[in-house]
């Protein structure tokens, strides 16, 4: 029982933080910060499912979480016809070649005995494919970046509603996943984490630099929402006086007509950004919360015991007839779709989808911590890990800047050592979470909620 | 038909730059093997190690510059190197003191290694940042170049010149000097052999009677020594921004591993593999086909494989060949 009691006891300190900037700072700063949890939260599922069930230590969480993204541009934008009469052609011949490469390849590898010839051959015939390529691809997209180039010049998606690019993001991030597993997943626990380091870059560079797929760094802007505008909102009856009822008795202070209108209005502007972002919260949280039941089920059940075992002792469990491959191959793609399923969530909150903010430390390291911090193994743990270190992340800065005034308060505005270290207050950000991270591991390794083992 | 200028235009646009580059990476590639030999870890704060160290030659550079120090036609950062380098190796030693050394003892799996070390990269990053702040610093001074391009078609009369940097002519020429001492040490001299021992078997070293404390402190020596140099050399041909060297790391960990991870040699050759690599699959063939071929055969496309945007792509995609095909690079590893 007394697990429980620190699961509840450490949620409710996050919450309370998270309402504290809610009355401190603004309740809009409040919600954004709680939503962003809500997605590293999902972030830190995708990894603990990997390293916390299976033990697999998986660095390349941003090429994921950009596949994700991308899924919401290839869904939720609508056609770009002009883009696929001029250049569609090219493209599909493209996969058709693609395609064909691997079957080839496959065929030589199935049907030749090792050899020198066959290695050659192989080669060959993926050097002659990506020539081939290249020939077919270059007129069609030089045509597709042309069309419109400051606005579209892309394909553009399929014009589907946006939580559909959830399911698909998840879906892209799996199938990717696979691929990667097949090639990687027999290395070492550190070669495994250079690899999918370098494999997650390779990924962002060619989402960055191919942009007739998604305008590379061109960023595509105003994407779909799943929530209502604030435009919209702003304008409709009976969110103003929703607003009116929840302020009156503010309202009612106020004597003149015409202070009463501006007032009224700043707060319907104010409310209606509130409203959007606790839509998204809502949404977020459901995904969170269905996440949370089926791995917590999969943890108890007998494959989740499975898995433990092939983490704890992967040759006895492989004495004892289990699948080893099989099964590290399943756990990566299951944690990469979950994964992309929080980066498709984090496009759509953001409405924008910027490839050259893919960073590996932002990506990939950031929830690394989130997962030791919190707990590896623990469901719980990974989901507190997401929030405490996100609000750090955040928090860091202003809390900083605050510490920094307090104790060089005694120097003047213009000393050198205060203006450079309120300058650099933003940095402080990597400290502290660097600090925290070396000090979780020295004393506590198993994380601010440790991993629950249920005999059974 | 022209052998002799389309020699020329490739070894200026591709070979002088590659082998610049390839010693760059070469001496980060050496450092991460030789952590990873000795200590037994993939250190993930290589990038900002180096950056560390090349930060306190930037500091002192400026400093110097202010009090009218220097070293003439040649950039006074040269002269910067050994107090940088021992900067770099008190942070370093501090690091393993309170961090590492504790993990050590308690002869934990490599991932709880790399983890701590992605710990260090963050507080790391965070301090050179606090320190110096993110923006682009250029601290290079003396003479820019050594021949100019100008210059060498007037003296050979040919249509296409040959231009060396300075930099790119002192990085070659200090990675030779320092790898060449650093594998007289590791091979000839009785500390080498030690850390040598110490790699291959640590139990067996440690009944012999080699020092554990005394190989760990001379490998973070000959780390720090290879990170700052590595970093300054890079710092002075391109310029010193924080970001970047934590951006490259990635290719030196795919030079580390091509070349065989832990082996020093390996890696060597690794970082110009890799530098080799990425150049040749990234340069435009156009100029050095048309000197080649009859004017009216001359292509009309850039005959580039991949687009420069590509070029970490293509230094990833060499290592995870290799990781599929060789696993233990091209050289074996884990023989230092």
């Amino acid at each position: 029982m007394r697990n429980y009691k620190n699961v509840i006891a450490a949620y409710s300190i996050m919450i309370f933080l998270i309402i504290l900037v809610g009355i401190f700072q603004s309740w809009s700063i409040a919600l954004t910060i709680l939503n962003y949890c809500l997605i590293s939260a999902v972030m830190t599922i995708g990894a603990n499912i990997q390293w916390g069930y299976a033990g697999l230590i998986n660095f390349g969480i941003m090429g994921y979480t950009a596949l994700g993204g991308l899924a919401v541009v290839l869904v939720s934008v609508e056609p770009v016809k002009k883009a696929w009469q001029v250049g569609g052609l090219n493209i599909l011949a493209c996969i058709w070649i693609i395609v064909a490469i691997i079957f080839v390849v496959k065929f030589i590898l199935n049907r030749f005995d090792k050899s020198k010839l066959r290695n050659y051959s192989v080669a060959s015939v993926i050097l002659g494919g990506i020539i081939l390529l290249r020939v077919t691809a270059a007129p069609g997209i030089e045509a597709i970046e042309s069309v419109d180039p400051a606005k579209t010049g892309f394909l553009g998606g399929m014009g589907l509603p946006v939580l559909f690019s959830w399911i698909f993001g998840a879906l892209l991030a799996g199938g990717l996943a696979f691929v990667i597993g097949k090639i990687a997943l027999g290395l070492r626990a550190d070669y495994l984490a250079i690899a999918t380091l370098l494999i997650a870059e390779i990924i962002v560079s060619i989402i960055k630099h191919e942009e007739w797929l998604a305008r590379g760094v061109k960023n595509v802007i105003g994407l779909k929402r799943p929530a209502p505008y604030e435009i919209d909102l702003q304008t409709s009856e009976w969110f103003i006086n929703l607003v009116t009822k929840f302020n009156s008795s503010k309202l009612n202070l106020i004597n003149s007509i015409s202070d009463k209108q501006e007032a009224l209005n700043q707060m319907v502007i104010d409310a209606s950004s509130v409203y959007v972002k606790l839509c998204f919260t809502g949404l977020f949280l459901t995904v969170v919360i269905i996440l949370l039941i089926v791995t917590q089920k999969a943890l108890y059940s007998p494959w989740g015991r499975k898995m433990r075992a092939i983490r704890d002792n992967e040759e006895a469990a492989s004495a004892m007839g289990k699948n080893i491959v099989k099964e590290h191959l399943l756990i990566f793609i299951l944690g990469s779709a979950i994964v992309g399923l929080a980066g498709a969530m984090m496009v759509t909150n953001d409405g924008l989808f910027t490839p050259g903010s893919y960073r590996p430390m932002r990506y990939t390291f950031v929830i690394w911590v989130m997962v030791i911090v919190g707990g590896t193994g623990n469901n719980f743990g990974a989901i507190l890990g997401g929030f405490v270190v996100w609000f750090l992340w955040v928090e860091a800065a202003p809390i900083a800047l605050f510490l920094i005034n307090l104790f060089t308060s005694h120097l003047p505005e213009t000393n050198a050592v205060r203006v450079h270290l309120i300058e650099s207050a933003p940095y402080f950000r990597f400290l502290v979470i660097g600090i925290g991270l070396l000090l979780i591991m020295r004393y506590r390794p198993q994380g601010i909620i440790p991993e629950k083992i249920i005999k059974q | 038909m022209d052998f002799l200028n389309a020699i020329i235009v490739l070894f200026n646009f591709t070979v002088i730059p590659a082998l610049a580059y390839g010693s760059q990476l070469a001496l980060g590639a050496i450092f991460v093997t030789l952590i990873y030999a000795v200590l037994r870890f993939a250190n993930f704060a290589t990038g900002d190690m180096m950056s560390f160290g090349t930060m306190f030659a930037v500091i002192l550079t400026y400093y110097f510059q202010s009090l009218g120090f220097g070293l003439g036609v040649l950039p006074t950062a040269l002269l910067t190197i050994p107090f940088a380098i021992l900067m770099m190796i008190l942070y370093m030693l501090i690091i393993d003191k309170f961090v590492f050394s504790y993990y050590r003892i308690k002869k934990s799996p490599p991932v709880q290694f790399a983890m701590v070390s992605v710990g260090v990269m963050f507080v790391t990053q965070a301090l050179i940042r606090i320190i110096i702040g993110p923006s682009d610093r250029r601290f290079l001074d003396g003479e820019k170049f050594i021949i100019k391009a100008t210059e060498f078609k007037e003296m050979t009369g040919l249509a296409e010149g040959i231009t060396l940097k300075s930099t790119q002519a002192i990085t070659i020429i200090v990675t030779l000097i320092v790898v060449s001492i650093m594998f007289w040490f590791l091979n000839k001299t009785k500390t080498g052999t030690s850390m040598r021992a110490y790699s291959d078997n640590e139990d067996l070293a440690l009944l012999s009677g080699i020092d554990p404390k005394r190989v760990v402190l001379i490998t973070w020596v000959i780390a720090g020594i290879l990170a700052t140099i590595g970093g300054v050399l890079y710092g002075l041909d391109k310029s010193y921004r924080p970001f970047v060297y934590f951006n490259n790391m990635l290719p030196i960990f795919a030079a580390a591993i091509v070349g065989g991870i832990g082996n020093p040699f390996g890696a060597f050759l690794g970082g110009y593999v890799i530098a080799f690599a990425e150049i040749f699959v990234t340069y435009a063939y156009k100029r050095f086909i048309s000197y080649l071929l009859p004017e009216h055969l001359e292509p009309d496309s850039l005959l580039q494989l991949l687009s420069t945007d590509y070029k970490f792509a293509v230094s990833f995609s060499i290592l995870v060949i290799v990781l599929l095909i060789r696993p233990s690079g091209i050289f074996k590893g884990k023989v230092i």
